[in-house]
């Protein structure tokens, strides 16, 4: 009897204790990798940007502001512009291709909605240089797309190497992520809604501009970040598809690194990069708090 | 006013409806009264235009109303689940159907206001439906089906989703809105109690068949088929085959009972459990017989109080399952204590099998 109520009062405590360590298992690793692989590279990127370049790459440590003023270049500012402009538009045609693909695959049965939702992820299963490659091939001048034309009687048509053939690139590689949680936000709407709305009078087209597509807008969101923000930083696709101009901030950034050798200038545009990737998450999280 | 004619509609092997004819009349509160998968909800979903029948017709005062689109139906439906709109407020949800109507802003307004007010929601307005409690979003749900003024409206299973205290209060509202508003209710229920209290007439539905359609104190005491007579109400049901006196029951000799059915048919006989009589009988022989009152022999098995009433369940040689007995109050009957059963003729009634 003494001896049940001694071990019991001692029991509680203890479980308290050893909580913490418990946490810590738990949150370690992720928190190590946090830490590790993304907090102290941003730290370091961060530094650099308020330092002048060495001579063979690196950094002097002298504090200058020169790389901030550089950013303000006209041609810098129109690099970035320029590539907001092209994150955009494909992130608007993944938006108008993705969301009637991922609304038909949420209306099929059962069975076949995990075949549609695994082709859509099928593409992601190759290796996306080699996909890329693959346009290359198919749009080249003597590629399989100008020679079918070329039967018809059409063309040869100058396809690569220009922003319509980024902005392609770009919706094709990143469609999946807009289809998948616009899937996720459609498949999840009451059906019975829909009915209710048609039950009330509603034609399908009024339906789906004020019930299905305002109940779907947290999918449409999320869908239209997943594309925008590879995009807006991408440096392989307009390398390669683009022709290698220095015509998105990704290629400028990667050309500071590696050809031109001056990373603290590098850093500046990778912050700059950042900076309106976090206004617009910032934008959005505030837009879904008043909706 | 609605006329149902000769409607099926399979879903692969399984038939839904199996040619159903009903006739519905203006101002009525009918009931469509079946088990889970019986096709009613099936019947309702083609009223409404969200399922089309593979064979039959459906006219609305005249007018055909399979030709027409689920939106241009003067038909509103109350959703089981309710269907609210979650990202509006109750006034915006109950004004839907009117926008669509392309009214002036002013009479919506006035209509809405009208509306809520009729139900009781006019300070919660504002709210969206999910600061509701379910008998309040019922309500909503009501208020947006009638404000449309529908011909005819339909009732998805309303008042399940409540508990049981709201539910009474609920009923009475209905029934009261009904009267008001003047418009045909149709109403889908697996719940006899409900069916019994709203509707004017109920159509018992099995398998995808109209078993019976009657007023509810008929259905309750006329039973016309042996499903009918189990699934409504409880009822003590005898095998065997009609004769002059009520049922030659299998082996229970002959129980009384009405019956206008030729001598030798197959039957069911049905006895309400309150129709029953509860006799404490000398432990005498048992085994029935038509004579006097006493018509079966038994002990008692169990005894429930619930309050109001007391469940006796008896068991009788030669029947496989115990008769209930229902009395009022409580009773001074307990397991073990031999009883006589005994009901008027009048009580017993005969279903052809």
């Amino acid at each position: 009897m003494t001896r049940s109520t001694v071990s019991g009062a001692t029991a509680a405590p203890r479980s308290r204790r050893s909580r913490a360590p418990g946490r810590l298992a738990f949150l370690g690793p992720g928190l190590a990798y946090l830490i590790v692989l993304l907090l102290v590279p941003l730290a370091l990127l961060l530094s650099y940007t308020v330092f002048r370049r060495g001579r063979f790459g690196g950094v002097v440590y002298e504090v200058t502001g020169e790389n901030f003023t550089r950013l303000l270049d006209p041609l810098y500012l129109g690099v970035i512009a320029s590539s907001l402009k092209l994150a955009t538009i494909a992130t608007v045609i993944a938006l108008l291709v993705g969301y009637p693909t991922a609304y038909l695959i949420a209306q099929l049965p059962r069975k076949w909605k995990t075949v549609a939702l695994v082709a859509i992820v099928l593409p992601f299963w190759t290796n996306f240089l080699v996909r890329i490659y693959a346009w290359i091939v198919l749009l080249s001048g003597p590629g399989l797309v100008n020679s079918t034309l070329e039967g018809l009687g059409l063309g040869p048509f100058e396809f690569l190497y220009n922003q319509g053939t980024i902005v392609t690139g770009l919706v094709y590689s990143y469609l999946p992520l807009m289809v998948l949680p616009l899937y996720a936000a459609i498949e999840r709407l009451d059906p019975q809604l829909r009915e209710a709305s048609a039950n009330l009078g509603a034609r399908p087209a009024r339906t789906f501009v004020s019930v299905t597509l305002p109940l779907t807008l947290p999918g449409v969101v999320t869908g239209c970040l997943f594309v925008f923000v590879p995009s807006f930083g991408n440096f392989i696709i307009p390398e390669l598809l683009g022709g290698g101009r220095s015509i998105m901030v990704g290629n400028l950034v990667r050309d500071q690194f590696l050809k031109a050798r001056d990373w603290p200038f590098g850093s500046t545009l990778a912050l700059a990069l950042l900076a309106v990737l976090v206004v617009l998450l910032l934008l959005q999280a505030w837009s879904a708090r008043r909706a | 006013m609605l006329q149902i004619t000769g409607v099926s509609r399979r879903f692969g092997d399984v038939t839904a409806l199996a040619d159903v004819s009903l006739e519905i009349r203006q101002g009525e509160f009918f009931a469509l009264l079946g088990p889970s998968g019986c096709g009613k909800t099936t019947l309702l979903r083609i009223l409404a235009g969200f399922e089309s029948p593979d064979a039959g017709t459906v006219t609305l005062d005249g007018a055909d109303l399979l030709g027409q689109a689920a939106h241009r139906r003067p038909v509103n439906l109350m959703f089981q689940s309710y269907a609210l709109f979650p990202h509006m407020t109750v006034a915006k949800n109950v004004a839907y159907g009117l926008e669509r109507e392309k009214l002036p802003k002013a009479e919506i307004r006035d209509r809405v206001g009208e509306v809520l007010e009729k139900v009781g929601l006019s300070a919660m307005a504002g709210r969206r439906p999910q600061q509701l409690s379910g008998g309040q979003r019922q309500r909503v749900a009501l208020a947006r089906a009638i404000v449309k003024r529908p011909r005819l409206l339909l009732l998805d299973e309303p008042l399940s989703a409540l508990d049981k205290k709201v539910r009474a209060e609920m009923q009475l509202e209905l029934k009261r809105l009904q009267h008001e508003v003047g418009i045909t209710f149709v109403v889908v229920t697996h719940d006899q109690e409900e069916a019994m209290s709203l509707a004017d007439r109920i159509a018992v539905f099995n398998a995808g068949r109209v078993e019976q359609v009657d007023e509810p104190v008929a259905l309750y005491e006329r039973p016309r088929t042996p499903f009918t007579a189990g699934f409504v109400g409880a009822s003590n049901l005898f095998a065997g085959r009609a004769c002059s006196a009520g049922l030659a029951a299998d082996g229970l000799g002959v129980l009384p009972g009405a019956s206008d059915l030729p001598d030798g048919t197959p039957a069911l006989l049905a006895v309400r459990p309150e129709r029953l009589r509860l006799g404490v009988g000398p432990g005498g022989a048992s085994g029935g017989g038509p004579g006097g009152a006493g018509a079966l022999r038994g002990e008692v098995a169990d005894v429930s109080f619930y309050g109001g009433v007391s469940h006796v369940s008896v068991v009788v040689p030669g029947r496989a399952e115990p008769v209930l007995v229902a009395t009022q109050g409580a009773t001074q009957v307990r397991a073990g204590t031999r009883v006589v059963l005994s009901w008027a003729p009048g009580d017993g009634v005969l279903v052809p099998q």
